[in-house]
């Protein structure tokens, strides 16, 4: 049997989290989910779509948001009980948090960021896992009876796969510090302006920008297309722009429909933030910059002309 | 308020990742080394409590012992001292990595209010070693932080996700895993660079556990090379990328 922590933030279910159960779909067909926390229960029908033969859904009176140890203890709790062969997650900031927490507290190992697993023998596993945010790929063998592992994000599909809904509720065990740190409140709005992760567009710009003025330039042409500006680190680090613009291996992972790439050479650690883009434009007054290769369409320019010939032309097309 | 701070050297990478021929590692011949953004906005944030509270940074790191040059440059912007262990080559697993580094922390005089780590690392990225430190500790651990305002012996956290930030407290001593973006850190000035020069690092020697977690050997992932169209330059080129957005449904 395979176990999956499924999250959820407060009654939503994380896609990544479903890409787990699949993953974990073909390693064994007996795969049983566990989600915790206030509103988990009401999801069981939504994870059992995916193939989960069981769900597990964990609850304490303590446990209303988001509280990484205590989610951890439900995990190891029905480890205990249950005896899976592996438990998975999504390779997402919680996934990996509350595995951690896990294999913490077994001291046990975790590979994470995985992008395949098999398993070998009773207590082996052959992984290939990312390293350098999935610019190069480890090749490991992990030894433990119980395999504890995350999935790269899209690393593997969500497939339906109908299973019977059996839901299956237990109290959550807490020890002595495990609602220490938890979610307390939120702050900042979810209203207004295109969110870069999810934008369709990506205006994104560079060292060659030169400076914070002509990032105007860019929010015109993001602002023409419905789309989100974006930048490189060496434009945070200078405090051009704020950091929840960046966009890398350390900023954010975008995939939209268009990303324009300008002034930007191109360095791996920005690739592995912008490289799922469907279609990728460069503007680069250098022909060899590194992003080249990595476009489909480029113009050989300096941005500080070029862009306001682009703005006029889509101005006047629109 | 006393700081301890893991940080990692890891190579500076180009536009591309070159193997040695066994495949077992990254050819660093023509690289440069240093930090990951999340460990240079640790060492920062740890300077700034410490500038305002007083007390002292003592930095962390396991590797090889040329990691001297990237310790150094962080006891400039205003670390210390530090503790250096060396790994003789060999690379641990984050299991062992956790246990060395906590040990380490644990054998100091000083009794840490704070640990400061990354997130992740940028080279193996396990996002995990902060979280097995705390255990070892028995302390409590925020991770992923963006935003942190200690007062009263009280961290307040704060943390992205989405386009909202969660809020966490946790009393000290605990451990706090941050990410790029929590601060900017500053460059290392001429006097700082001096004075870190007369800094103590300490180099310690370990031995690992044996390894549960073994690597067998690395692969780039194939890039699909693309031959990208050339849109050639001025007036014509944005013309010709207006009719691209068109033809791929991005304007209309
Ligand atoms: C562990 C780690 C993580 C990192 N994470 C990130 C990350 O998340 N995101 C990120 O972006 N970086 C990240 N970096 C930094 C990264 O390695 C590069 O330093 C950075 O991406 C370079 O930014 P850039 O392309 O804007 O600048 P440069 O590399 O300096 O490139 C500037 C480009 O602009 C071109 N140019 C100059 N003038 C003009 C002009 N007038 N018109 C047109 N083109 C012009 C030049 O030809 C050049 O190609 C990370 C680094 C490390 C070590
Ligand atoms: N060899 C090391 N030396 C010092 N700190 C480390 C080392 N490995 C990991 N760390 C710390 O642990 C964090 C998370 O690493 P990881 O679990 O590998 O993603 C890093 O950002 C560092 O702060």
């Amino acid at each position: 049997m395979i176990l999956v922590y499924v999250d959820h933030d407060r009654g939503e279910i994380d896609p990544i989290s479903l890409q787990a159960i699949s993953a974990a779909t073909a390693l064994d067909p007996d795969v049983q989910a566990v989600i915790v926390g206030h509103g988990g229960k009401d999801l069981a029908g939504e994870i059992a779509a995916f193939g989960a033969t069981a769900v597990h859904a964990g609850h304490h009176a303590d446990l209303l948001d988001f509280t990484p140890r205590a989610h951890a203890r439900a995990v190891h709790s029905l480890i205990e009980k249950t005896s899976p062969r592996a438990v998975l997650a999504g390779g997402t900031p919680r996934g990996n948090e509350v595995l951690s927490h896990v294999a913490a507290l077994m001291d046990a190992p975790f590979a994470s960021e995985c992008v395949s697993i098999v398993l070998t023998g009773a207590d082996s596993a052959d992984i290939v896992r990312a390293r350098w945010a999935g610019n190069m790929l480890e090749e490991a063998v992990v030894l433990a009876p119980v395999l504890i592992a995350s999935v790269q994000a899209h690393s593997f599909a969500a497939v339906a796969a109908a299973a019977p809904l059996s839901l299956a509720e237990f109290d959550v065990p807490l020890a002595e510090g495990d609602v220490l740190v938890r979610v307390e409140d939120r702050v900042g709005s979810s209203a207004g302006g295109v969110g870069l992760a999810e934008a369709k567009v990506v205006v994104s710009g560079g060292r060659g920008m030169d400076g914070p003025d002509a990032f105007s330039m860019l929010e015109d042409i993001a602002g023409v297309l419905g789309g989100a500006v974006g930048c490189s680190r060496v434009v945070t680090s200078a405090g051009w722009r704020p950091h929840a613009e960046q966009v890398g291996q350390t900023g954010t992972k975008v995939a939209p429909d268009l990303y324009i790439a300008c002034g930007i050479s191109g360095a791996t650690q920005h690739i592995a933030g912008c490289k799922s883009s469907k279609t990728l434009i460069a503007i680069n007054t250098d022909a060899q910059a590194p992003i080249m290769g990595f476009a489909d369409y480029v113009v050989v320019d300096n941005v500080h002309t070029f862009l306001p010939l682009l703005i006029e032309k889509l101005k006047s097309a629109n | 308020m006393e700081i301890a701070v893991c940080i990692k050297r890891v190579p500076l990478l180009g536009s591309a990742i070159v193997l040695t021929p066994d495949s077992m590692a990254i050819d660093t011949s023509k690289l440069g080394f240093g930090l990951s953004p999340h460990e240079e906005c640790a060492v920062e944030a740890a300077v700034q409590l410490v500038e305002a509270n007083g007390g002292s940074v003592t930095l962390f790191s396991m590797g090889h012992v040329d990691g001297e040059e990237q310790i150094r440059e962080q006891l400039a912007i205003g670390a210390d001292r530090a503790v250096l262990i060396d790994t003789n080559g060999v690379e641990p697993d984050p299991q062992a990595a956790a246990s060395a580094l906590a040990e380490a922390i644990s054998a100091e005089d000083t009794t840490f209010d704070l640990v400061i780590m990354g997130s992740e690392s940028a080279d193996y990225g396990g996002s995990q070693t902060g979280i097995r430190v705390a255990h070892k500790l028995g302390l409590p651990v925020v991770t992923s932080v963006k935003g942190l305002k200690i007062e009263g012996g009280v961290a307040t956290c704060e943390r992205a996700v989405g386009s909202t930030r969660e809020v966490y407290t946790v009393a000290l001593p605990a451990v706090i895993t941050v990410k790029d973006g929590l601060n900017i850190p500053r460059y290392a000035s001429v006097p700082g660079r001096m004075k870190a020069r007369k800094k103590s690092v300490d180099i310690k020697q370990v031995t690992f556990a044996e390894p549960r977690i073994t690597t067998k050997k690395f692969t780039i992932p194939e890039r699909e090379a693309k031959g990208a169209t050339s849109l050639g330059s001025g007036d014509e080129a944005a013309a010709a990328l207006v009719d691209v957005l068109k033809q791929i449904g991005v304007l209309t």
